[in-house]
């Protein structure tokens, strides 16, 4: 039941995902995201954390994705697509290496795992592993610095946000 | 630029801790909206409960006859003349000896129209009619139209009918 | 046995959609009568007595009205934001413990649509989803009013949603559980959160109205500005649609309000009276309805009492009163939680 659910969640969110790359309307692309974070979500619920699947939820597809929407309903579609067509090829040149490398640095990754390894027995799956309390007193404990250090980042970059959002002096004030 | 110096300028006073919280005003709001709840409404239900009209209410117009069922009118124009919006239009007519039993005096009305889409009700032609002849009726309302030319009373629906008399006036 | 429970389970669930469904209707009805009522009118009156067939009329004038997409709209996704918005609005009733438990033949039998322990994030998950609906909607349209419609739903659920998750996250420390019926017993034990957790009760209130798109935070649909705001191009059913969603979010956000700062199903003193369990779930069923009654009056009331916000005091008081004073609660309930437990133990 479980392996079936499986396939079929992995089958749509691989599809979801081709989706957002071929889709030709931005906003097309978007809704197809956040189906791929839907199909996601379901992954982790599959796995027992049902507390990242909310969470993913919340922050990707209920926050972040609303953001992004937000953007490209802003963009204007048709002109938007005309200058795409008359990018010139140096931009899609430097897109084809970055992407041809960050492949490279993913499959030669996965080369080096031992897969068979990392693929724990069914037995030892605890089934409350993934709760709230359990996920809580890991990230306080075993993870506490790289914990901290995240909400540091954060900091910073919401500062940098303020910053760039703050008006400057002699600029228009608007209320 | 001053027209007056009599313009007094407002500078709004700086909102103090209680008014910036916004919640005691907004309390204030809805303990008024609240008492309106109880209150005694000002709808009327109106095919069932109909509204009560003032004795003096100045309805559709009607031309009387008087106690033989003869026409009052005399066609003397006044009222035409006293209608500030020039509803009223007429045109008289010499009686002959035949015709005796339908009109009071020797000269009548012809025609007689009153055009209901001018007509203001304001009841002038009534007070104008030496002959008390033209009445706004307390208890008739001019109906709504469907046309244009139904919006012009023509003797047919102006005169009263002889077996069924209307009340008109304070006397009753 | 499974099979047997396995259809009580579905009977459970079916009622709660059930009485979701029929009170949003009559929600459409109280609201108009209450602004009727409010403003010394009567309100609608003619459809059945006291016009409680109403809700009736309105649905089949709406289903017969002519099914209309613009030439220009995006059709497919034209189609897929109302039902986003109708789908939604209806996922969030099932987390909410409408009761305690019956106990028939020894099984107990909770009065939830499904029983999980995250209850208030999964909650909280859908309400943020719940903006798709609208914004898919006004920019599917292709209009510039209801794309305005749109964006100003956007940016207002996002901001009020912050502050609405800090005050939840306050009550989360007092609970010490994400799961809603969790919550209501912790109340049952001690008081109801209303007296511990009085600010974060008002943000929780104010971002619930903010984010049901209710006056005084109605900006996405205001009439005077928008025409429609993001509903402006739509008609027939799928307006219906998205009419019908916002009053169940508004029977939802009530039933939350109700559960995590006034005690749910809670009676207090209740169980003192030595009742019959039974007896006493019922009971706490009657008050958790009495009380989701009393809040979407208060939606209603404050509609026909409050003005509508412009579009920069509602930014500044999320950004600026809300999310400050809801961090400020989360640091107050934090400290108040440590001395509690420095001085009794």
């Amino acid at each position: 039941m479980a392996d079936k659910l499986f396939y079929f969640l992995a089958f749509v969110t691989v599809l979801s995902a081709l989706m957002v790359v071929f889709s030709k309307n931005p906003v097309h692309s978007v809704l197809y995201l956040i189906l791929t974070f839907f199909s996601i979500s379901g992954q982790y619920v599959i796995l027992n954390a049902q507390f990242l699947a909310v969470v993913n939820i919340i922050v990707y597809a209920g926050a972040i994705m609303v953001l992004f929407l937000f953007v490209i309903m802003f963009l204007n579609m048709r002109t938007a697509a005309e200058d795409a067509r008359k990018r010139n090829a140096l931009i899609q040149l430097a897109g084809v290496i970055s992407s041809g490398l960050l492949l490279t640095i993913v499959i030669s990754a996965l080369v080096r795992v031992d897969m068979a390894a990392h693929i724990a027995p069914a037995k030892a799956l605890n089934t409350q592993v993934g709760m709230v309390e359990n996920l809580g007193i890991e990230l306080f404990t075993n993870f506490l610095v790289p914990f901290e250090l995240a909400s540091v980042l954060f900091i910073a970059a919401m500062v940098g946000a303020v910053l760039l959002a703050k008006r400057e002096e002699g600029e228009r004030n608007a209320f | 630029m001053q027209l007056s110096n009599r313009t007094k300028k407002i500078e709004p006073k700086p909102l103090n801790f209680w008014e910036r919280m916004y919640l005691p005003v907004i309390f204030q709001g809805l303990n008024i909206t609240i008492k309106h709840l109880f209150k005694k409404k000002a709808t009327i239900r109106y095919p069932e409960v109909k509204r009560e009209l003032s004795p003096v209410f100045r309805g559709l117009h009607i031309l009387k006859r008087d106690a033989q069922g003869r026409e009052r009118c005399t066609a003397c124009g006044l009222c035409a003349l006293a209608c500030p919006a020039e509803a009223i239009s007429m045109l008289s007519a010499e009686r002959t000896k035949e015709e005796k039993h339908l009109y009071r005096e020797e000269k009548y009305a012809a025609v007689y129209e009153v055009n209901m889409l001018r007509c203001i009700f304001c009841g002038l032609c009534e007070e104008a009619c030496p002959k008390a002849a033209i009445y706004l009726q307390k208890d008739k309302f001019a109906p709504a139209f469907f046309g244009r030319e139904e919006v012009i009373y023509g003797k047919d629906r102006l005169v009263e009918s002889v077996t069924n008399r209307a009340k008109v006036g304070l006397d009753q | 046995m499974e099979l047997t429970s396995l259809i009580v389970r579905g009977l459970v669930i079916f009622t709660v959609f059930a009485v979701t469904l029929l009170i949003a209707t009559y929600s459409t009805l109280a609201e108009r009568k209450i602004a009727g009522f409010l403003q010394d009118r009567l309100g609608p009156d003619r459809a059945g007595p006291f016009g409680i067939l109403q809700p009736l009329a309105d649905a089949v004038k709406l289903f017969f009205k002519e099914e209309f997409i613009p030439s220009h709209a995006n059709k497919w996704l034209f189609i897929v934001g109302p039902s986003l918005a109708m789908l939604t609005a209806l996922m969030s009733s099932a987390v909410i413990p409408f009761g305690n438990e019956f106990s028939i033949d020894g099984q107990l039998i909770p009065v939830q649509g499904i029983t999980v322990n995250i209850g208030l994030l999964y909650i909280f998950g859908v309400v943020s989803l719940g903006v798709y609906g609208l914004m898919i909607g006004g920019w599917a349209s292709n209009n510039k009013f209801s794309l305005l419609g749109a964006i100003r739903a956007a940016s207002q659920n996002i901001s009020y949603e912050l502050a609405m998750g800090m005050s939840i996250i306050a009550v989360l420390m007092l609970a010490g559980s994400l799961d809603l019926r969790q919550i209501v017993i912790d109340q049952q034990d001690n008081v109801w959160n209303v007296v511990r957790q009085p600010l974060g009760c008002v943000i929780f209130i104010t971002c619930a109205f903010a984010e049901c798109n209710r006056t005084p935070f109605d900006l996405p649909e205001c009439e005077q500005e928008l025409v429609g705001g993001y509903h402006t191009e739509y008609g027939s059913m799928k307006l219906g649609l998205y009419l019908f969603s916002e009053y169940i979010n508004m029977f939802v956000s009530s039933a939350v309000i109700a559960t995590l700062y006034f005690g749910g199903y809670d009676v207090p003193y209740l169980s003192t009276l030595g009742l019959d369990k039974n007896i006493e779930t019922i009971i706490g069923i009657v008050a958790l309805f009495g009380k989701i009654f009393f809040f979407i009056f208060f939606f209603m009331w404050v509609r026909w009492t409050l003005p509508r916000f412009r579009y920069d005091q509602l930014m500044n008081l999320g950004w600026k009163s809300l999310i400050p004073l809801a961090i400020l609660n989360l640091i107050l309930t934090g400290g108040g939680i440590l001395a509690w437990e420095h001085f009794t133990k």
